[in-house]
């Protein structure tokens, strides 16, 4: 079985942010995947769409689930990021009062996708912008 | 401790979810930071929050926990319960503070998560 989803995610729009992860959480419960991986999947997307939201202009989300597991690559038109190596440090933030004031921007984004994903790559280009690249296991 | 008794420690008010009154809670975090109730592993669990917007709902559906407290006597919206709804969980709201709200939940046996 091979399923390729394509979701577009608008930046600054925090009324539609959850939306693709909340998509893609339906089609892995009727797949019927372990609860723990969907939790696993969906946490990881989920911050990775509110970054789209607070970082960025736009944003194309790809998910594509095989017999073995899902593939989720997130691609954004944005500023990109300086230092990926920061940006990864626990802690470390550049969000806007805004998205503080939803309950996010502290610097847990980036490391806890890290945390929940099997494989997880991160490139960016600053002006250009962002791209994560995340696989989970379905076991 | 049974959802309906919890709802009496705090003077709550039941939003939404009535039809899971009787169902049992062992554990509770609070926290107005939804980045890390994302970082919890645990599913399941009571949600205390002072941070009342759509995000707060969207981050319980992504971590699986149908219960969410909202302290301070927040206001809870129209979208929020909608979305709470979809999802099936249940949304209690209390005057109390976070502090006072966590603390009479604790001594009346309701775990922490950590």
């Amino acid at each position: 079985m091979i399923m390729v989803l394509e979701y577009k995610v608008e930046g600054g729009d925090f009324t539609q942010a959850g939306n693709v992860s909340s998509s893609v959480k339906k089609v892995l419960k009727q797949l019927g995947i372990n609860p723990v991986v969907i939790k696993r999947v969906v946490v990881a997307l989920y911050e990775a769409e509110v970054n789209i939201v607070a970082h960025a202009y736009r944003g194309v989300v790809t998910a594509t689930l095989d017999d073995e597991g899902i593939r989720i690559v997130l691609d954004d038109e944005g500023p990109g990021i300086a230092s990926i190596e920061q940006a990864m440090v626990k802690g470390y933030s550049t969000a806007s009062k805004e998205v503080r004031e939803m309950g996010f921007g502290a610097g847990m984004g980036l490391p806890n996708i890290k945390d929940n994903a099997d494989e997880f790559t991160i490139t960016s280009k600053v002006g250009v912008g962002t791209r994560l690249d995340i696989y989970i296991h379905y076991v | 401790m049974v959802l309906k008794e919890l709802v009496s420690v705090v003077n709550g008010k039941v939003l939404c979810g009535e039809s899971h009154i009787n169902e049992s809670i062992e554990y509770a975090f609070a926290s107005d930071l939804m980045s890390d109730v994302l970082t919890l592993r645990i599913t399941n669990f009571l949600l205390i929050t002072g941070l009342a917007n759509v995000q707060s709902v969207r981050t319980a559906e992504m971590s699986d926990l149908k219960y969410l407290l909202f302290a301070r006597g927040k206001k809870v919206t129209d979208d929020m319960i909608e979305l709470a709804q979809e999802n099936d969980m249940v949304i209690i709201t209390t005057p109390y503070s976070l502090f006072k709200t966590s603390g009479l939940l604790y001594s009346a046996g309701i775990q922490p998560v950590y």
